[in-house]
């Protein structure tokens, strides 16, 4: 595990990648029993994160983020598509210990952490359980020990004096690394970390990111880094995928993205962020107005209604993922055909995506096409 | 509101709204909200929790002043003093509010009565808890209004409508509970309750601190527009320095309890007399320029039932030298603004403390 310290990412890119998304689509029926619709969380999303690597996914409130996280954690069953971790389909892990050690391997950090420790236990409660369940390597012996290197390897020390601790006792910036301390102590080797600084005040965020910079250099982890902030994802990930009404529109090595973004939307998000050193103006853009209704989407970009950019086929055809610069891919009809790309002709499903919906069409009242 | 020179040219192609920054204090006008030497505490047995401590601070009418600093640092407990919410254990000690002309600390609850809501209004942090989950928005607003002296149920319907219109959400949603509103929503729906009178002054306590950044800056954008279009002065508690960089004419940082930077945004963020403005301002990543590693502002804010001797932030201080340990020091005028730092005193700066010895 350790023999991958401090390696760069790109080392890994040419090995097969550690957690790999294939068109994972996840839908969920809202409503009641005359008005049930179906809701298009997730999309035909296709994404890989290799060994050593930060991902960040970015997008705002309601764009599938979460949803993707709880897809690769196993708390949602995927609606279609895949989910493979170092090579096999998850669909395969039919027994409780493979499942169990697919969970140990990809562990979950949570975004609120007054609410994510069970107040009635201390600190070391939650470390020693993931010990019991997951680590038959170490002897209850050695548990203390152990405990204490995950908690130091998070910076939270005196670590022997913390784990007495009661989560009362600690500030959100302590309480959140108990979490990623309580992932540490699976041994993982993708740390799905959701919202993990968005509850924490500002000056205590850069903390944490810090922890997840060292994180991935000495332990070797992957992470996926789900946040708003695309300031904060700059500064701690390497790549970088940007998400919107439940599809990935753009991907790509996050200096690239935010140097040259190609999708409006991903312009919308990169002019969001509030930045004292830029000079004072404002620009009316398309930041107003509520995110899109993913229930029953009919095809063609999601992002249209909010999109200055937007076309005739955009009303029409979803765009696909492409390639339009060395690994940077972006879902867009004007930013591909400016890259030299022939427009599809209206009329042809694209891609998997309007299969998707078409798949939910058959057991709902579908979608007026 | 003048319009401002500094606004630079706008990127081609690109609409630029006016966020005209005036100054203030504008000649031949006093201040709308004047506080001088307010002191709050939560009793706590043995040693009380001084939260505010000694805090003098101006609005005028029609300015936007932000507050920031970070949790614990006692911006919620200032603006509620001002506001006359707290309720024990909290307490105001000592100072007085002055609020267009009279002193709200003097007053008791039925005299603020008909001051509150129609002349001040206050929206709350977490609108998911401040809104009424049972009731629809129509029946938390013909409350606000009946409360506050309005009866005719056309003129209560017809101003609901309009405030809603003001923020830019659909009159329709009136029937809606707030469980059936997104978060940004729900945060415009406080918004909209806050104006229902058209008050002098709205006072906010983080109310963007639960959204994504796009709604977020939307918001900012609306409540900018509604200031400039209806002539309210705002008071705005963050904690992230960056987001009222845009859009607040004056900045006071407040640090453990006190006043520790108090200047024009402008001057503030380009050239931070405070080493603790100064960490805030460091500790957010940029999405411009090189990539550095940041440090952010380590430990954290100091137990206020028991602060540290001489300057409060000199534990945590990169720059803290001698006589911070021992000098509590005052809030010095520099370059146009106020800083409580000993570096800018004319007695322990130190140039003067090395030259002693």
């Amino acid at each position: 595990m350790t023999d991958s310290a401090s390696t760069g990412a790109s080392e890994h890119r040419s090995q097969p990648p550690l957690l790999e998304a294939r068109g994972l689509t996840r839908h969920f029926q809202v409503g009641g029993l005359r008005t049930r619709q179906t809701l298009h969380a997730v999309d035909d999303a296709s994404f890989a994160i290799a060994a050593g690597e930060i991902v960040a996914l970015v997008g705002e409130s309601g764009s599938g983020k979460s949803t993707i996280a709880r897809l690769l954690a196993q708390v949602y069953k995927p609606t279609s598509g895949e989910i493979r971790f170092e090579g096999t389909p998850l669909s395969r892990l039919r027994t409780r210990r493979d499942r169990l050690a697919y969970r140990s391997a990809v562990p979950m950090v949570f975004q609120d952490p007054f609410s994510s420790l069970n107040p009635a236990y201390r600190v070391s409660h939650g470390i020693m359980r993931g010990f019991k369940l997951h680590r038959p390597d170490v002897r209850p012996a050695d548990r203390a020990a152990e405990a204490v290197r995950v908690l130091e390897a998070v910076g939270l020390t005196p670590a022997r004096e913390v784990m007495d601790r009661f989560p009362y006792e600690l500030s959100g910036g302590q309480r959140q690394r108990i979490g990623f301390a309580q992932a540490l102590a699976y041994r993982p080797k993708v740390i799905l970390a959701d919202e993990p600084v968005s509850m924490l005040d500002v000056s205590i965020r850069i903390g944490l990111l810090n922890v997840m910079a060292d994180l991935r250099a000495q332990q070797g982890v992957s992470i996926l880094y789900i946040t708003h902030d695309i300031a904060s994802a700059r500064y701690v990930s390497d790549r970088l995928m940007v998400m919107y009404a439940g599809h990935v529109m753009e991907t790509g090595p996050v200096e690239d993205v935010l140097a040259a973004p190609l999708h409006p939307y991903t312009q919308l998000l990169v002019a969001a962020v509030p930045d004292p050193r830029a000079p004072l103006s404002v620009t009316a853009d398309m930041t107003r107005g509520e995110p899109p209704k993913v229930i029953v989407p009919s095809p063609g970009c999601r992002s249209r209604d909010r999109c200055p950019l937007a076309i005739d086929i955009c009303h029409q055809v979803t765009p696909p993922l492409l390639e339009l610069a060395p690994g940077h891919q972006a879902a867009c009809h004007v930013a591909a055909q400016r890259a030299g790309m022939p427009l599809p002709q209206p009329g042809t499903p694209a891609r998997a995506r309007d299969v998707g919906t078409r798949e939910a069409g058959m057991s709902q009242p579908g979608p007026d096409r | 509101m003048a319009a401002d020179p500094v606004v630079p040219e706008p990127p081609p192609g690109a609409e630029v709204a006016d966020l005209g920054v005036a100054q203030f204090p504008q000649p031949g006008t006093g201040p709308l909200l004047r506080v001088r030497g307010l002191c709050a505490e939560y009793d706590s047995g043995e040693r009380p929790v001084i939260a505010v401590d000694r805090v003098d601070l101006d609005v005028f009418a029609g300015e936007f002043v932000g507050i920031v600093g970070e949790s614990g640092c006692g911006k919620s407990t200032l603006l509620f003093a001002i506001a006359q919410l707290l309720s024990p254990p909290a307490s105001i000690t000592a100072g007085s509010v002055e609020f267009a002309g009279r002193d709200l600390v003097a007053m008791n609850d039925r005299e603020l009565a008909p001051v509150r809501w129609r002349e001040l209004s206050v929206v709350m942090q977490s609108a998911m808890n401040a809104l009424n989950p049972v009731r629809d928005l129509r029946h938390q607003f013909t409350d606000v209004m009946r409360a506050h002296g309005e009866s005719s149920a056309a003129r209560i319907d017809q101003r609901s409508r309009e405030v809603m219109h003001l923020v830019g959400i659909d009159a329709a949603h009136l029937r809606s509970y707030p469980h059936q509103l997104s978060g940004g929503m729900r945060q415009r729906a406080m918004i909209a309750m806050a104006l229902l009178f058209t008050p002098d002054l709205v006072i906010m306590d983080e109310p963007t601190s639960a959204l994504d950044v796009v709604a977020q800056r939307s918001l900012m954008l609306q409540i900018k527009e509604l200031q400039q279009e209806l002539g309210f002065a705002v008071l705005f508690v963050t904690h992230d320095m960056s987001l009222v960089s845009h859009f607040s004419d004056r900045l006071m940082v407040m640090y453990a309890g006190q006043a520790v930077e108090v200047g024009q945004t402008r001057a503030v963020f380009d050239h931070p007399s405070h080493p603790y403005s100064q960490g805030l301002l460091d500790a957010f990543p940029s999405i411009h320029g090189a990539r550095t590693a940041l440090e952010g502002i380590p430990g954290a804010p100091p137990d206020l039932g028991n602060p540290p001797p001489g300057c409060r932030f000199q534990p945590r201080c990169p720059l803290a030298y001698e006589p911070c340990a021992t000098v509590a020091p005052d809030l010095y005028e520099v370059d146009g603004v106020q800083s409580r730092c000993l570096l800018h005193s004319e007695r322990y700066r130190p140039d003067r403390v090395e030259g002693r010895q």
